[in-house]
């Protein structure tokens, strides 16, 4: 049985990626974000169920598509808004954007523009971390496109060799932006990848926090037990295309409309009904409290200054 | 003691010293790479260190360049000081991606606040007939990325301080070796010392001809400096040591005295650091040269087996001496 404040905190989660995403995705609809947007709709259980597992002092390693791996950790909407929007106040300044935010004091080391580069560098936190005994785990998410980089191989066996406390969660959302997962390899179950390199491996219903959670907090137990790495494969779906200006077309309808249906935040929503016991009033409440908070963190960001050249110059002198 | 101060010792041993009082110092100071541990390197640089601090700070890995070089990059984001070593420069293009899109921009793309103080350490250059894919010299890929500081110690002496700044460092360092230089012997003192990086070298000083060279280069031009000298030419030889950063006044110092500068490189002409320094030097002291800066580069080739052919690739010291006669008459 699960505290109800638990499961609030879950839902909590999962809508603020849902709210963030979808208000963001108008906003540069409207022009005011810019460059690539990797929109995490519809997977928001993964990073959310993943990171309700975690403590303080471990980090993780985010992916392009980072911005609900970020809220998950704690992060600020309103200084992820500003990175967005390029100001000063964002995460890094507004010289990382969307694709690279990282917040070191939630222990996020950050998004990355390189599908699989992120791999090798939570093989590193976890080596430097079990190498202090510092009893803190790493998790990597990556999607099902970066399982075939050369990275992913390499990476899943150095933390095999050195049984390091690394978890990695392939996000399988089916795609490697446009290219089917049947048409990338030819064993579409990327959990036996990880059998495969003696590694432990699970496979989750990606859309659902609860499953997500109780596999994450086992893998988790099992990394700080000093056993070594665990392969997730969460499987999931995205709303839409690979970024924001790619409609998807190639998604068959069907599929999608399964999904929509499978969808993490009704999933989540039905844990607050049914184990909760909660009224869709009180839902409700917390939706617009959310809502709200969003709108405020947009506000700010607009209201944010940008890095001047001069104070650009002045950082990256001796560069 | 006289015979103490001048303790002579090989560059790779320079390089070892380095090695152990920096892990004594700093116990998140470790070392990862292809038979480091057990054989000791390739080239021994790092012998005697799994005995003393174990397998936990000296880590023998996989043929795994990508992902142990990123594995390094991580391990310093998070606080460690990791020192990585690829066996060839060549090889080290396998781990670019993690070099150039992580460690170089990581710091930048967080705004500042991620430091990322490693080092990867790795040798090049051509060296008794080890052909095209273990004899290049590569450090213009390197000192074209924003982020990487770059070193190329040509002395025991360098070697070691360098290489104990370059741990120190909070930025990432790439750290070049010579494969010729290894068994080169030069005074190091026993008593501690760092070498800033960023702090070019006198190597030679003289008063007709400036030549700037770095790594292997260096103890060529010194060589032709001294037969220069039997023929009563004053060459001064400019060792940035670092070409990033690059010492750039004492380079414009020595080329405003002397009025002719000849750049030595290994690496071939094409794209390279020579042609870069060049336009330094013609930017800034245009008015004090007596004539063009000259470059004398390897050939624009890949290393040949071939052990004649290999030695005409890359500048000897006979071509040195020729190429500065040249500059100094013509010039004149």
């Amino acid at each position: 049985m699960y505290e109800k404040v638990f499961l609030i905190d879950l839902y909590k989660t999962i809508y603020t990626i849902r709210i963030f995403e979808s208000r963001c995705t108008q906003l540069y609809r409207q022009g005011l974000i810019r460059g690539y947007f990797h929109p995490y709709l519809g997977e928001e259980a993964v990073a959310t169920g993943v990171c309700a597992a975690l403590e303080q002092k471990d980090y993780i390693v985010s992916t392009h598509r980072g911005h609900g791996h970020c809220i998950a950790r704690g992060a600020d909407i309103k200084r992820m808004v500003a990175e967005l929007f390029g100001k000063l106040n964002g995460y890094c300044l507004g010289l990382g954007g969307s694709m690279h935010i990282a917040d070191l004091a939630t222990g996020n080391l950050g998004a990355n523009g390189i599908v699989g580069g992120n791999l090798p560098l939570a093989v590193g936190a976890g080596l430097g971390t079990a190498m202090r005994d510092q009893d803190k785990v790493t998790v990597v998410f990556s999607g099902d496109g970066a399982s075939n980089n050369g990275v992913f191989a390499e990476s899943m066996n150095l933390a095999a060799i050195w049984d390091l406390p690394v978890v990695i969660v392939i996000e399988n959302n089916q795609y490697a932006v446009s290219t089917p997962i049947e048409d990338s390899t030819r064993q579409t179950e990327l959990h036996q990848r990880g059998q495969a390199y003696g590694v432990t491996s699970y496979h989750v219903d990606g859309n659902d926090v609860l499953k997500v959670y109780e596999l994450a907090q086992q893998s988790v137990s099992q990394c700080r037990q000093g056993k070594g790495p665990v392969l997730i494969e969460a499987t999931t779906y995205r709303h839409g295309g690979h970024h924001v200006n790619d409609p998807g077309s190639y998604m068959p309808k069907e599929k999608l409309d399964y999904f929509m249906e499978h969808d993490p935040v009704k999933i989540g929503r039905k844990y607050l009904t049914q184990k909760a016991k909660m009224s869709d009033q009180e839902i409700v409440a917390i939706e617009n409290t959310i809502e709200e908070e969003m709108e405020q963190a947009i506000t700010y960001a607009e209201e944010c200054a940008e890095m001047s050249l001069d104070e650009f110059c002045c950082m990256t002198e001796g560069f | 003691m006289i015979k103490e101060n001048k303790r002579e010792i090989m560059y790779r041993e320079a390089l070892n010293e380095a090695f152990k009082e920096e892990m004594r110092r700093d116990a998140t100071v470790f070392l990862m790479g292809e038979g480091i541990a057990q054989r000791g390197g390739s080239y021994k640089v790092s012998v005697g260190l799994l005995d003393e601090f174990g397998p936990r700070r000296v880590i023998d890995t996989p043929i795994s360049e990508a992902s142990f070089v990123g594995a390094g990059i991580g391990a310093a984001i998070t606080g460690m000081h990791p020192v990585v070593e690829i066996l060839f420069i060549d090889f080290a293009m396998l781990a670019m991606d993690q070099v150039i899109n992580q460690a170089a921009k990581y710091k930048f793309m967080t705004g500042g606040k991620g430091q990322v103080p490693f080092v990867l350490r790795t040798q090049g250059g051509v060296g008794n007939g080890l052909a095209a894919q273990h004899s290049e010299s590569l450090e213009a890929m390197f000192y074209h990325i924003p982020g990487l500081k770059l070193v190329m110690p040509s002395t025991p002496y360098d070697a070691k301080g360098l290489l104990k700044s370059a741990i120190r460092s909070d930025e990432p360092v790439i750290f070049l070796e010579h494969k010729l230089l290894y068994m080169t012997k030069g005074p190091v003192p026993r008593e501690e010392y760092l070498i800033e990086i960023g702090r070019g070298d006198i190597k030679r000083p003289g008063s007709d001809l400036t030549i700037i060279a770095w790594s292997n280069m260096v103890p060529r031009s010194l060589a032709a400096a001294e037969k220069l000298a039997e023929e009563g030419i004053d060459v001064e030889v400019v060792d940035p040591r670092s070409l990033v950063p690059l010492d750039k006044e004492l380079i414009l110092e020595s080329v405003k005295k002397t009025g002719h500068v000849l750049i030595v490189q290994e690496a071939i002409r094409r794209g390279g650091v020579a042609s870069d320094i060049a336009s330094i030097i013609q930017e800034e002291a245009f008015d004090y040269l007596n004539g063009p800066v000259r470059i004398l580069a390897g050939r624009n080739t890949h290393i040949p087996f071939n052990l004649a052919l290999e030695s005409a690739c890359v500048p000897q010291v006979e071509d040195i001496v020729a190429e500065v006669k040249e500059s100094v008459y013509v010039g004149a």
